[in-house]
C-alpha cells in the first residue's frame, strides 16, 4: 500500500517494525542511521517516514531536518519515535519539522493505528 | 491483526548484550575529569537502545532499570553532571546488574532482587543530589487538552472550529486527515470558512488558508477529540465546546458565542514557534559548549607538514591492527579449510573485519584532527585590530574552541572563517552610536561557536548587528541583472543571493572588504571542502552564518550511477531526488537545451552520455533515470541509464598523476580493484553550457 | 609472466658501473626499439583492465589502481600515431617515474621489453630529422646496439601534464 522508511539504530526495533508494516501490506525500506535514511531518501521516494531520535552518524531530528531541505519530502509525512520523556522533545519534533510523534514503547497494533491515521 | 513480537527477542537479546558491553568498554575508556562528549553519547544510546526495546518487548523491570542508568548518562552528556570515579563505577556496578537481569529474563531464571534494588538505590541517592530535570512519566500538556472538565459523564457532542495557520500542510499534516478521524468518532457535519482565502493570482498552493465549523454529536469523551488534533495543536487555532441538548443545529457561530458566553472553555493556541531561526539552527546537542572539558587530543603541528600525536592515539591504533591480525588469522584459519558448515563463522568473521577495518579509519583520522581553536586563535586580536579602525565596540565570544577537525580543513577554513568575520564586523555590527539609537547596547557581540553534529563541524558565526538589508541586496541583485525585477523573491532566497559573484553592497569599498569577490569564493572554497555555508539573518537583530564541513576529507558517500558502459560515482551530498520522467514533460527550448519542470522551476537536462562522448546505450529518456543534483546553488538533472549501489568511497587525487578532467573530482578504487571516477557537478554544468571544455589540446607533434 | 619476471629481475640488478656508464632499459615498439633511463622504470607490469576517462586522448588508455594510486596509461603506438594493437595478457605496461613541476607515475603500453643495457654517455648519439616514425622532440638521442638503434626516449616532455590533455 505505503512505502515507508524506518530508521532506527536498533536491528530489534527495525525488525520488529519492518515485520508489522509488511504484515499489513506495505513496502518497508529501512536503515540504520539517518545518514543511511537520508541517502536511501535521495534516490527514491517514500509516502511516509519513521524514524527514532538518538542514533549515531545523523540523529532523527538532524534527518528530519534535513529531510525537509529536500524538495520531494517537504509534505511528507514524518513521524518521530520519542521515549515518553514529555513536550521538550515533541517541541524539539516539531522544530525539526515532524509531522507527529510514536511514543515509545509501542505495540505493532498503535503502531499500525498511528500509520493508519497517517496515510488514511 | 495480532503479531508475534517474541519473535524479535533474541535479536533484541543479542543486541542488548552487544550494548552492554559496549557500555562498559566506553565506562571504562572514559576519562574522568576530561570526558569525551561522543563516547558518553555512545554510551548514552547504548543504554537507551535497551531501554526502548525491552519497553517495546515488555521486559518493564529491564526497562525501569535501565531508565535510571539512562537519565544519569544523559545529564552526563549534557553537561549537567560530572564524570567521577565514583559515577562511572557505579555505572559499570550497573552494567553488570543489568547484564544479570537480560540473561534472568533469556533463560527464563529468576533474578536477584535484592541487588537490583540495592544498584537502583544507589543510583538514586547519587541522582537525586542535584535538582535535575527528572523524567516526567506524562505530562499534561495545557495547550489544547483542559482536562479538568473531564469527567466521563455523557455529553452530547461537541462544537469544534479548526482554524489551520497557513504552514500546517508544511508539517506534512493534512486537516483532511482530521476532519476524516472526527467523522469515524460519530455524527460530523462540517461547514467550511472561506474567509481567509485569498484571491486565486495569490494563492500559494503550499498554504493553508481554509477553516471549518465541525458539528459532531454523540457521547464522545473530549480527549478523542483533543487526541486528534495533538500534533498540530501548536500549528492551529482550536476552540472545543461542548453541545447544549437543545441545539440540535450545525455550524451556527451565533450559537457557538452563545455558548462560549456559558461554558469559558475556550482554547486558543498561538502560531508562535517560540525559538527564532537562529536558534533553531543551532540544536541542543551543541554539547561542547556545556563540556568545556571534552579534551583535545592532539598538539600543535610546528611545521607545515607535520603533526605531533598524542601517544594515546597511537595506541589505540595498534591495538586496533592487533585486533585486525587475530581477524585476519581468523578469516585465513577459515579460508584454508573451507566447508560450508563454516559458513556463519566466515560471515562472522567478515562483519568483525568490517569493524576492524571501520575503526582503524576512525582512528586514522582522528590522527589529522586538531582542535579548531588554532583557527579561531587568530580573531581575538582581528576583531580588537578591526573594530578600532571602525570605532565600533565589540565583544567577542568563543565557543567550542576543543571542537577537533581534520588539519587540512582547518587550514583552508581560516580565509572563508576571516571573511565572515570581517563582513560581519564590517556590515552587519552597527557604531555604537547607531546601536544606541536602536535600543541596543553599546557594544556588540560577535559569536563563534564550534559543535559536532552527526559526522559534521558545524562552525557559526552570529552577530546581533543590523541583519542583511533586504531591499538593498535585492536592489543590488536586479542593478547587477542576477534577478528579475518582478521577481517575487522570500527573504531566505534574498539572503542567499549575496552568495552569487560579484555581489557586494557596500557602498564604499573599504579595503577590509566589500570588494566583491568575498562571498561567492567564500562559498566555493567552502564547497570544495565538501560543505555548506548559509545565513539566516533578521533586520535589526543580526545574522548567523552557519558552516557545515565533514569531519573527513578523504571520504565521502556515493551512489554509483551506469551511463553507457560506464560506472560513475555521484557524490550524495549533491543529489536532490531521482525521477523517472516522460518525454511529453520535456520543454526544447531553442538556446537552453532540453528542460525539465520540476515544481515551480525548470531544470537543464544534461545527457550524460553527450558531455562524457560516450555512445549511449539509449537516448530515450524514458528508459533510464534523471537525477536531479545541486550545484554552486543550481539545480540540473543527468540523464542516467541506471542506479547502482551506494557505498562510502575512498577519494583518490585523479590530478596526481593526470591531470584534471573537467566533470570529474577525483576517483575512487571500489572493491573489485578497479578505479571509478568521481562526478563533478559543478564541472558537468560548465561542459553542458560550453561544450568546447572537453576538445583535448594535443600537443602531438608526430611526423 | 616470464617476460615480465625477467624485466624486473633486469630492474633490480642495477649494478653501478664505474666508467660512468648508465642503464636504460629497452623496449620494442613497432619493431623498432626504444630506451629509458632505468631509474626512471618503477616497475613492469601485465595489461590490467583500466577505467577510461571522458573527453580524453585517443592514446590514453584509461587510468588504473596501482596498489591504491591512480595512474594514467598511454597506449605509445597510438601516441606516436601507429597502427593499435589488441591487449592480451601478454601486453606489457612499463611504470615510469616522471619528472615535471611535481613527479607523477605514468605507465605506457609497450609490445615487449627487452634487456637492460649499460649504456655511456660517449656513445649516445644527437638526434637529426631522420624520417623516423617518432618526432625527435621526443627522443634524447640514438644508441647503436648491436645491429640496432636504440632511440633513448625524453619521457619527461613525453609523458608531461600538457602532452596528456
Amino acid at each position: 500500500m505505503a512505502k515507508i522508511l524506518a530508521v532506527d539504530d536498533s536491528a530489534s526495533m527495525r525488525q520488529m517494525v519492518s515485520f508489522t508494516l509488511k504484515a499489513a501490506g506495505h513496502t518497508v525500506t529501512d536503515a540504520a542511521d539517518g545518514q543511511q535514511a537520508l541517502n536511501i531518501a535521495k534516490t527514491q521516494s517514500f509516502d511516509l517516514v519513521l524514524t527514532d531520535v538518538n542514533m549515531p552518524v545523523m540523529d532523527g531530528l538532524t534527518l528530519t531536518k534535513n529531510l525537509r531541505g529536500l524538495p520531494a519530502y517537504r509534505f511528507t509525512p514524518i513521524l518521530v519515535l520519542t521515549t515518553e520523556a514529555g513536550m521538550d522533545k515533541k517541541q524539539e519534533g516539531r522544530a525539526a519539522g515532524a509531522t507527529g510523534w510514536l511514543v515509545k514503547p509501542f505495540n505493532p497494533d498503535q503502531l499500525l493505528a498511528t500509520i493508519k491515521k497517517v496515510l488514511g | 491483526m495480532s503479531i508475534d513480537i517474541s519473535q524479535f527477542h533474541d535479536v533484541f537479546f543479542e543486541e542488548s548484550f552487544e550494548g552492554l558491553d559496549a557500555m562498559e568498554g566506553g565506562l571504562l575508556d572514559l576519562d574522568v575529569g576530561a570526558a569525551d562528549v561522543e563516547a558518553i553519547n555512545t554510551i548514552f544510546r547504548a543504554a537507551h537502545s535497551i531501554k526502548g526495546g525491552a519497553g517495546t518487548f515488555g521486559f518493564m523491570s529491564v526497562s525501569e532499570f535501565t531508565h535510571v542508568m539512562e537519565t544519569m548518562l544523559d545529564e552526563m552528556r549534557n553537561g549537567q553532571r560530572e564524570v567521577t570515579g565514583e559515577s562511572t563505577n557505579l555505572l559499570l556496578e550497573s552494567v553488570d546488574v543489568l547484564r544479570e537481569m537480560l540473561t534472568a529474563v533469556q533463560q527464563k531464571t529468576e533474578t536477584d532482587d535484592e541487588r537490583i534494588a540495592e544498584v537502583r538505590t544507589k543510583l538514586e541517592a547519587m541522582m537525586s543530589g542535584e535538582d535535575n530535570v527528572a523524567e516526567d512519566v506524562t505530562e499534561t500538556t495545557s495547550e489544547v487538552a483542559v482536562d479538568d472538565e473531564e469527567d466521563g459523564s455523557a455529553s452530547q457532542g461537541w462544537f469544534i472550529t479548526f482554524r489551520p495557520h497557513q504552514h500546517l500542510l508544511q508539517t506534512g499534516n493534512d486537516p483532511v486527515r482530521m476532519l476524516r478521524e472526527l467523522d469515524s468518532l460519530g455524527d460530523l457535519s462540517v461547514e467550511v470558512l472561506d474567509d481567509k482565502l485569498p484571491p486565486f493570482s495569490d494563492l500559494e498552493p503550499e498554504d493553508s488558508y481554509l477553516a471549518w465549523n465541525l458539528t459532531l454529536k454523540g457521547d464522545i469523551p473530549k480527549e478523542d477529540v483533543v487526541e486528534i488534533f495533538e500534533w498540530v495543536d501548536d500549528d492551529c487555532d482550536l476552540e472545543i465546546v461542548e453541545l447544549m441538548s437543545e441545539e440540535s443545529d450545525s455550524g451556527s457561530t451565533e450559537e457557538a458565542e452563545k455558548q462560549e458566553a456559558i461554558e469559558p472553555e475556550v482554547v486558543e493556541v498561538d502560531a508562535s514557534i517560540t525559538s527564532e531561526p537562529e536558534v533553531a539552527i543551532s540544536t541542543p546537542e551543541a554539547a561542547p559548549a556545556a563540556v568545556p572539558k571534552a579534551a583535545a587530543k592532539a598538539k600543535a603541528a610546528p611545521a607545515a607538514s607535520s603533526i605531533r600525536v598524542g601517544t594515546d592515539k597511537v595506541d589505540s591504533l595498534i591495538n586496533l591492527v592487533g585486533e585486525l591480525v587475530i581477524t585476519q588469522s581468523m578469516l585465513s584459519q577459515i579460508g584454508d579449510n573451507f566447508t560450508p558448515e563454516m559458513l556463519p563463522q566466515l560471515i562472522d568473521g567478515l562483519a568483525q573485519l568490517e569493524r576492524n577495518s571501520r575503526e582503524m579509519q576512525e582512528g586514522i583520522m582522528r590522527i589529522r584532527m586538531l582542535p579548531i581553536s588554532f583557527a579561531f586563535n587568530r580573531f581575538p586580536r582581528l576583531v580588537h585590530d578591526m573594530t578600532d579602525k571602525m570605532g565600533k565596540k565589540v565583544e567577542l565570544k568563543l565557543t567550542g574552541e576543543q571542537t577537533e577537525l581534520d588539519k587540512t580543513v582547518m587550514e583552508k577554513i581560516g580565509d572563508p572563517l576571516v571573511h565572515l568575520v570581517r563582513n560581519s564586523l564590517d556590515h552587519g555590527l552597527e557604531t555604537p552610536e547607531v546601536r544606541l539609537a536602536a535600543g541596543k547596547s553599546e557594544t556588540g557581540l560577535l559569536q563563534l561557536k564550534a559543535f559536532h553534529q552527526g559526522g559534521n563541524i558545524v562552525i557559526e558565526i552570529h552577530d546581533d548587528g543590523a541583519g542583511l538589508n533586504e531591499e538593498k541586496i535585492l536592489g543590488k541583485a536586479v542593478e547587477k541583472g542576477l534577478v528579475d525585477a518582478e521577481e517575487i523573491l522570500s527573504p531566505e532566497k534574498i539572503h542567499d543571493l549575496i552568495f552569487l559573484p560579484g555581489f557586494s553592497t557596500a557602498d564604499v569599498v573599504t579595503d577590509v572588504s566589500g570588494r566583491g569577490v568575498g562571498m561567492d569564493v567564500v562559498r566555493k572554497n567552502i564547497n570544495s571542502l565538501g560543505g555548506t555555508v548559509e545565513v539566516v539573518s533578521k533586520r535589526g537583530e543580526g545574522s548567523v552564518f552557519t558552516i557545515r564541513l565533514p569531519l573527513t576529507l578523504a571520504i565521502m558517500d556515493g551512489q554509483t550511477i551506469r551511463v553507457a558502459d560506464e560506472s560513475y560515482i555521484i557524490p550524495l551530498i549533491s543529489i536532490i531526488e531521482t525521477l523517472e520522467v516522460k518525454t511529453s514533460e520535456i520543454k526544447r527550448v531553442s538556446g537552453k537545451g532540453e528542460l525539465y519542470p520540476l515544481r515551480d522551476e525548470y531544470v537543464p537536462v544534461i545527457r550524460m552520455y553527450d558531455v562524457f562522448n560516450l555512445t549511449p546505450k539509449t537516448t530515450d529518456l524514458e528508459e533510464g533515470l534523471l537525477v536531479i543534483v545541486e550545484g554552486e546553488g543550481q539545480k540540473v538533472g543527468l540523464f542516467i541509464d541506471d542506479l547502482l549501489g551506494q557505498q562510502q568511497v575512498v577519494i583518490k587525487s585523479l590530478e596526481t598523476n593526470y591531470r584534471k578532467v573537467v566533470g570529474v573530482s577525483g576517483a575512487t578504487i571500489l572493491g573489485d580493484g578497479t578505479v571509478a571516477l568521481i562526478l563533478d557537478v559543478p564541472g558537468l554544468m560548465a561542459l553542458y553550457r560550453e561544450p568546447s571544455l572537453a576538445l583535448v589540446v594535443n600537443n602531438d607533434q608526430a611526423a | 609472466m616470464t617476460e615480465i619476471q625477467q624485466a624486473n629481475d633486469a630492474l633490480e640488478s642495477i649494478t653501478s658501473v664505474d666508467d660512468g656508464a648508465e642503464q636504460y632499459l629497452s623496449f620494442l615498439l613497432a619493431d623498432e626499439e626504444y630506451g629509458v633511463e632505468i631509474l626512471r622504470v618503477q616497475e613492469i607490469k601485465g595489461w590490467d583492465q583500466v577505467t577510461h576517462i571522458p573527453n580524453s586522448p585517443h592514446f590514453l588508455c584509461g587510468v588504473l589502481n596501482l596498489r591504491g594510486t591512480i595512474v594514467p596509461i598511454v597506449d605509445l603506438r597510438l601516441r606516436f600515431d601507429m597502427p593499435a594493437r589488441e591487449y592480451t595478457p601478454t601486453t606489457v605496461v612499463v611504470v615510469l617515474k616522471v619528472e615535471g613541476v611535481t613527479e607523477r607515475t605514468v605507465g605506457i603500453v609497450v609490445d615487449g621489453v627487452s634487456d637492460a643495457h649499460n649504456v655511456k654517455p660517449e656513445e649516445i648519439k644527437p638526434t637529426h630529422d631522420f624520417g623516423g616514425s617518432v618526432s625527435t622532440e621526443f627522443i634524447k638521442g640514438l644508441v647503436s646496439l648491436d645491429e640496432n638503434m636504440m632511440m633513448i626516449l625524453n619521457v619527461d616532455r613525453l609523458l608531461s601534464v600538457e602532452a596528456l590533455g
